[in-house]
């Protein structure tokens, strides 16, 4: 395989990973969000009344089969590419990915604080991959 | 309007978010990598993958992973969360450096440096931002 090719692949399968776990990390987000604090409803209705709480959120399936596209990815990705950068490359992007979709779709308060938060650790992974 | 402290049982579910996902994907990598190369043509061996020990018990770990998550987003914001627990990272370079002695290079020593800079940032902050109207008790969610 070229090193072009490579270069071709490797980018497809980060971006998979990413695409897939910013949808999975919002739709369950939002999902939660609508439901109120889990602790809560455990403390009300014990564990089987929060199990029932998340499972029965069509938001939340949706989520989970996002999150399992995700999953899958990376597992295709871990057999295929180098760990070193297959893990810290998407790990790092999807802080950023998140970040400006939970700002876009969740209504989140991301202020500067937030930001640099999300731009520093996704700094910080890429740099682990060294 | 956005509240920021957290009792015992939160940080300590954050904790369990942090150890539990550094720990995951160690197991999930080091099952893959025994397995070799998954051909695009035999896409089924991902599910046979499943079945071996290394990935089987990643997925146990990815799953108590996945219930400390969602109960942490039931009271945090994803922008509060994502960054806070990714202090795992660098627990993960220290126990490799102080534990394992292996070598950690100035760029890694630098990529903490960023990571737990940026975990102070959101951990200083609130880590809720109120919406309008709040779920208060379990209720379906009409659409998608």
């Amino acid at each position: 395989m070229s090193h072009t090719h490579s270069l071709l692949w490797d980018t497809l399968m980060i971006g998979a990973i990413v695409l897939w776990a910013t949808a999975g990390d919002v739709l369950i987000a939002s999902a939660l969000r609508k439901i109120g604090d889990l602790d809560r409803i455990r403390a009300v209705s014990g564990i089987p009344g929060a199990a029932l709480a998340v499972l029965s959120s069509p938001r939340f399936a949706f989520g989970v089969v996002c999150m399992a596209l995700s999953f899958f990815s990376l597992l295709f990705a871990l057999s295929h590419g180098d760990l070193t950068l297959i893990g810290p490359a998407a790990a790092s992007l999807t802080f950023v990915t998140n970040a400006v979709a939970a700002k876009f779709f969740l209504g989140e308060n991301v202020d500067r604080r937030r930001w640099l938060a999300a731009v520093f650790v996704c700094i910080g992974v890429a740099l682990l991959a060294h | 309007m956005s509240h920021s402290k957290l009792t015992a049982s939160q940080l300590l579910n954050l904790a369990v978010v942090t150890v539990t996902a550094s720990l995951g994907d160690t197991l999930l990598a080091r099952g893959m990598k025994s397995l070799g190369p998954v051909s695009i043509h035999h896409l089924g061996e991902l599910l046979h993958a499943i079945l071996t020990p290394w990935v089987g018990a990643g997925i146990v770990v990815l799953i108590g992973f996945f219930a400390s998550y969602l109960t942490a987003l039931s009271w945090a914001d994803l922008t509060y969360v994502l960054p806070a627990t990714s202090i795992g990272y660098v627990i993960m370079a220290l126990l490799g450096h102080f534990w394992l002695h292996e070598y950690v290079s100035a760029w890694r020593w630098l990529g903490i440096v960023f990571i737990t800079a940026g975990v102070g940032f959101v951990a200083r902050g609130p880590s809720y931002t109120e919406t309008a109207s709040p779920a208060e008790e379990v209720e379906e969610v009409p659409q998608a």
